[in-house]
C-alpha cells in the first residue's frame, strides 16, 4: 500500500532520517521503535508531508508529494501525540471535520455516508453521549479519543500514529490501542506507529523497524526485530533482562 | 457528571439571524435620528423610505441632514463595523489566537501608512482618483501582516498569542512615528494625524459606502465560504493539515482577504481599533466558535457596536466630535485585558 525508498530528512547540517526505506502492506501494524532522537517522529512527519524530505514515498504508484492534501487525507490519517483545542468546539464538530477531505467543492450536497462514518466513529470511541460537550471540558484521555474518532471518521486506509497514548493513564492507553486493533481488522487497512514503550510495540505490532540515529538497525517481523542483540545495540543495555526484572515486580 | 458539560443550546437558528438583523436596523434608525440636531423618527423613516423607492422627499432641513449627512455616515459605519469584525473573527480562527485583530497586530497602522504615502506621493489610479490610496492601503496591510507573522515566527515557531501581540504593539508604535513624519513633511493636511491613528467617519459619502459594500460582499463571501477551513485552523493547524486542508493556499487567501477589507476600511475611516477584537468574542458567546455561524454573527455584532460607538463619539461632547477610536479603544482596552486574563487561565 505505502512504501518509502531512501527517505532522508535534514535540518541544516543534521541528518535526522538517513536513507531509510520501508513498506507497509494490508493488515500490518508496523511499529517504529528506537531511543530518543532516532528520527521516528520525523519520519512520520515526512510521510504526512509535514517536513521536506528527499527520496520517495509512494501510495501504490503515486508519489505522495504530488498528491493534493485532500487526496492524501482520504488515504492516510494521522493522529498526533498531543492534541488540544483552543475554542469551545463541540465533540461533534471536531469529529465531523474528519470528513473534510471527502467534501469536495461548495455544492457537494449532503454527505450521507459521511454522517454514518461520524456516527460509527463516535460509537466506536464511546463518545456518543458526549457529542454535545465542549472540547474545553474534556480530560486529556477524552480529548485524544475525540481525535481518534476524527481520524476514524476520515476513513483512511492507513493510520499513522505518533505515540498516540503517550501521556495517558494506563486505562486510556489500553483503550486506545485496542480500538486501533479493532479498526485494523477490517480489510484494506494498515497502521504505522511510533511507540516508545517496547512492551506495547510487541503486544500490538506485527512488524517493526528499529531505528537509531536516523538509520535502520533492523526491520521485519516484530519477533525478528526485537531480539536481545538488536535491542542491546540500540539501547546500550540488556533490554530483555530489564523487562523481566520489571515484570517480576508484579509476581505475588 | 456528563450532563453538566453538554452544551444545551442548539446554538444558532434562523431566528437568531432575524433578531440580529432587527437589532441592527433599529440601531441604524436610532443613529440617524440622534445627533446635534434631533430628528423625529417619522421624518427619518419617511425620508429614507421615499429616497429608497425614488419617491419625492418632503423638503425640510431634516431631509438635508438625513440624506446628505447621516445616512451615508450610518451606512459607512455599519459596513465598516461589519468588515472589521468579520476580519477579526477570521484572523482569530486562522491564527488560533483570541487576541488577533487588525489593531492588535499592527495591520491597521500599516494600512494607514500605505494610505498616507499614497496621498503624499499623489498616487492615483486612472479614472478612480481615490483608488490609489485604497490599493496602497491594502498592499501595506498585507505587507505588514506578512512582516509581523514572519517576525513572530522567528521568535517562536508556534506563533504563540503573546509574541504576535508583542510584535504588533512595537510595530504599531514604529509605524505611528513614521506616519507623523510623513504627515509633517507632506503638503496635504486635509486629514490630520488623529484621523489616521484614531479614525473618524465624519464627512463620508455614498461612494465610499458603495465601495465598502462591494468589498464586504466579495471578501465577506470568501471568508464565509472558507468557514470549514477556518474551523480546522481554529482547532489546530497541524490537525488541519492532517484532515486534508491545503494549509498554504487557505492561509494566503484568508490573509489577502483580510488585508483588502482592512485596507478599504482604513482608507475611508482611518484606524478604528479593537472592533475586530471585541465583537467576534461577543459573537462567539452568542453562537459558539463554529465559523459557519460565527462569521455572520460577527458581521451583525460588529456593525451594531460600531454604530453605537460612532453615536457616542458624535453626541457625548456635542458639538465637539470625538474620534471614534477613542470610544472603541476605551471599550477595547478593557475587553483586551479581560480576554487576555481568561486566555491565561486556560478557558476562552
Amino acid at each position: 500500500m505505502l512504501r518509502g525508498d531512501h527517505i532522508s530528512v535534514r535540518y541544516g547540517a543534521a541528518t535526522v532520517v538517513d536513507d531509510l526505506s520501508f513498506h507497509l502492506e494490508e493488515g500490518q501494524w508496523l511499529m517504529l521503535a528506537g531511543p530518543n532522537g532516532a528520527g521516528k517522529s520525523t519520519l512520520i512527519e515526512a510521510i504526512a508531508q509535514g517536513v521536506p524530505y528527499t527520496g520517495s514515498i509512494r501510495w501504490e504508484e503515486q508519489e505522495l508529494r504530488a498528491m493534493k492534501p485532500a487526496q492524501l487525507a482520504q488515504r492516510i490519517g494521522v493522529l498526533s501525540q498531543k492534541n488540544s483545542v483552543g475554542y469551545a468546539y463541540t465533540v461533534d464538530e471536531v469529529v465531523g471535520l474528519g470528513r473534510y477531505a471527502w467534501k469536495s467543492g461548495l455544492f457537494s450536497g449532503s454527505d450521507d455516508q459521511g454522517k454514518q462514518q461520524v456516527e460509527k466513529a463516535l460509537e466506536m470511541t464511546g463518545l456518543t453521549e458526549l457529542r454535545r460537550a465542549s472540547m474545553l471540558t474534556l480530560s486529556g484521555g477524552e480529548t485524544q479519543r475525540v481525535f481518534l474518532a476524527q481520524v476514524f471518521s476520515q476513513n483512511p486506509q492507513v493510520l499513522i500514529l505518533d505515540e498516540p497514548a503517550n501521556h495517558l493513564d494506563l486505562k486510556y492507553q489500553q483503550h486506545i490501542f485496542s480500538l486501533i486493533q479493532q479498526w485494523l481488522r477490517e480489510p484494506g487497512r494498515a497502521v504505522l506507529s511510533v511507540v516508545h514503550d517496547l512492551s506495547l510495540a510487541r503486544r500490538y505490532g506485527t512488524h517493526a523497524i528499529l531505528m537509531d540515529h536516523g538509520k535502520t538497525v533492523s526491520k521485519g517481523l516484530i519477533g525478528e526485530v526485537m531480539t536481545p542483540e538488536n535491542l542491546r545495540q540500540v539501547y546500550d543495555m540488556d533490554v530483555f533482562a530489564w523487562m523481566r526484572e520489571m515484570l517480576s515486580q508484579w509476581k505475588e | 457528571m456528563k450532563d453538566a458539560r453538554l452544551l444545551k443550546r442548539e446554538r444558532f437558528s434562523p431566528l437568531t439571524y432575524l433578531a440580529l438583523a432587527a437589532a441592527l436596523l433599529m440601531t441604524m434608525i436610532l443613529c440617524i435620528c440622534v445627533g446635534s440636531v434631533p430628528i423625529k423618527l417619522s421624518d427619518t423613516v419617511t425620508a429614507v423610505w421615499n429616497a429608497l423607492w425614488g419617491l419625492p422627499v418632503p423638503e425640510n432641513i431634516a431631509k438635508n441632514i438625513i440624506l446628505n449627512v447621516r445616512l451615508p455616515r450610518v451606512l459607512c459605519v455599519t459596513l465598516a463595523g461589519a468588515a472589521l469584525s468579520i476580519s477579526g473573527a477570521a484572523m482569530q480562527g486562522l491564527l488560533r489566537n483570541p487576541l488577533a485583530d487588525g489593531s492588535t497586530m499592527g495591520v491597521s497602522s500599516g494600512a494607514a501608512l500605505g494610505a498616507i504615502i499614497a496621498i503624499a506621493a499623489g498616487f492615483t489610479l486612472p479614472g478612480f482618483a481615490y483608488g490609489g490610496v485604497m490599493v496602497s492601503a491594502m498592499v501595506f496591510a498585507f505587507g505588514s501582516l506578512m512582516l509581523i507573522l514572519s517576525l513572530a515566527y522567528l521568535l517562536d515557531h508556534s506563533l504563540a498569542t503573546t509574541s504576535i501581540i508583542l510584535i504588533g504593539v512595537i510595530f504599531t508604535m514604529f509605524i505611528s512615528s513614521i506616519i507623523s513624519l510623513v504627515i509633517t513633511f507632506s503638503n496635504d493636511h486635509t486629514r490630520s494625524l488623529s484621523f489616521w491613528t484614531m479614525g473618524s467617519f465624519s464627512g463620508v459619502n455614498y461612494d465610499q459606502a458603495l465601495l465598502l459594500c462591494g468589498a464586504l460582499i466579495l471578501c465577506g463571501g470568501i471568508l464565509i465560504r472558507f468557514s470549514p477551513e477556518l474551523n480546522a485552523f481554529a482547532i489546530g493547524e497541524e490537525n488541519a493539515r492532517h484532515i486534508g486542508v491545503n494549509i498554504r493556499r487557505v492561509k494566503l487567501i484568508v490573509l489577502i482577504t483580510v488585508s483588502v477589507l482592512t485596507g478599504v476600511c482604513v482608507s475611508i475611516a482611518g484606524t478604528v481599533s479593537f472592533v475586530g477584537l471585541i465583537m467576534p468574542h461577543i459573537a462567539r458567546m452568542l453562537v459558539g466558535p463554529n465559523h459557519k455561524r460565527l462569521l455572520p454573527a460577527s458581521l451583525f455584532s460588529g456593525a451594531i457596536f460600531l454604530l453605537l460607538a460612532d453615536l457616542t463619539a458624535r453626541t457625548l461632547l456635542s458639538p465637539i466630535e470625538l474620534p471614534i477610536g477613542v470610544v472603541t479603544s476605551i471599550v477595547g482596552a478593557v475587553a483586551f485585558v479581560i480576554i487576555f486574563y481568561r486566555t491565561r487561565k486556560g478557558g476562552r
